[in-house]
């Protein structure tokens, strides 16, 4: 369990977290990206871009 | 098979990625992970981390671009491919992938049956072509996925709005008119996943939407992949180059049309319809591609 940077509610994130991981808060709905693991450091995620995707 | 040495070159892990990187872990590969987000790259393509050394994913087996952006990718692939590291994709294919306008002339060289389209230049141009298909007719970005900016026209008033919103918009891919024929699928279409034109797995996706990209939010059902379709799923693999893909079809009534090979193929939402380990399956190829690139330098150096 951790702490959504914006609206500082607890967020679950996956028993064994990756780097780059997406986490999404069930409480505000930001995108979070994993950006440390040990401890689990979360950001909010960059917007999506016009060529993202498959 | 002996262990080989696999790069994820990738910024945000989906659960795609994850899957991969768990299926390689499984089967006791070395995974190096590299944020592309990080990295930069010389003239002879070695990439460099932030502190200026060479990043690791240079001595590897081979690359899997998994990058959310599809220019990011490209472009690192093609580095990469410059310093003698092979890269699934190869950028070649990515490039025709990558690109709606591409894609539908590759298929249509191959005589692969796919909708008809047209590209403009000008919104006047774009306006007669899609006058030409009659309504509703499409309008897609050449560039981009999950169904984003995908357009269907049903009048003219809507046309003319559409396409002086696509001029504002600013860039310049926007000013590329990709003008398709609306094809009256059955309510689903179908998404087959396959590796050097083989296929792994198929699905149904249906939506209430014309658009039934799972990324929306389509069910899905698994699709037996056989005849006419498996022969298109070749072909249309081929004709692009091959790799790891995902291959669009619609049924038309009389047969199958292809609409998009897809080069950055995301596979959990096909992993979770069929029995077939999806994830493992790719890796089963990867191993063999690798080994087929030790081959080729091998033979290189001697």
């Amino acid at each position: 369990m951790t702490e959504c940077t914006e609206c500082g509610a607890d967020v679950t994130v996956h028993d064994d977290p990756m780097i780059g991981e997406i986490v999404d808060c069930t409480t505000c709905g930001a995108e979070l990206e994993v950006i440390e693991v040990d401890p689990v450091v979360l950001d909010v995620a960059p917007e999506l871009e016009e060529d993202w995707g498959e | 098979m002996s262990d080989v040495r696999v790069g994820i070159l990738c910024s945000r892990i989906r659960s795609d990625e994850r899957l991969l990187i768990e299926a390689l872990d499984e089967r006791g590969h070395e995974v190096v992970r590299a944020d592309i987000r990080k990295l930069r790259f010389d003239l002879d393509g070695t990439p460099l981390t932030p502190e200026g050394t060479p990043h690791d994913i240079a001595d590897v087996d081979v690359v899997v671009d998994r990058c959310l952006s599809a220019t990011r990718g490209l472009y690192a692939a093609r580095h990469l491919q410059s310093a003698g590291v092979p890269v699934v994709n190869d950028p070649d294919v990515a490039e025709i992938c990558a690109d709606k306008a591409k894609t539908s002339l590759a298929l249509a060289d191959a005589g692969v049956p796919t909708p008809r389209t047209e590209v403009a230049f000008t919104q006047e141009s774009a306006l007669a072509a899609i006058e030409s298909f009659g309504y509703p007719c499409v309008l897609k970005p050449v560039t981009g996925s999950w169904g984003r900016l995908m357009a269907k026209i049903d009048s003219p008033n809507a046309a003319e709005a559409i396409l002086e919103h696509k001029k504002t918009l600013g860039h310049y891919e926007h000013g590329v008119f990709y003008v398709q024929e609306f094809v009256d699928k059955p309510g689903r279409d179908l998404r087959v996943v396959a590796v050097d034109g083989e296929p792994i797995a198929g699905m149904a996706r249906y939506g209430d939407d014309w658009l039934t990209n799972a990324a929306r939010g389509a069910e899905t059902e698994p699709f037996a992949v056989n005849g006419e379709v498996e022969e298109l799923v070749r072909a249309a693999s081929e004709t692009v180059g091959g790799g790891l893909l995902g291959v669009d079809l619609m049924e038309t009534g009389s047969g199958y049309t292809v609409h998009e090979v897809n080069h950055g193929v995301e596979f959990t939402a096909l992993n979770g319809t069929v029995e077939t380990d999806v994830p493992g399956a790719v890796v089963e190829w990867l191993e063999t591609v690798a080994t087929d690139a030790d081959t080729i330098r091998a033979e290189v150096t001697v």
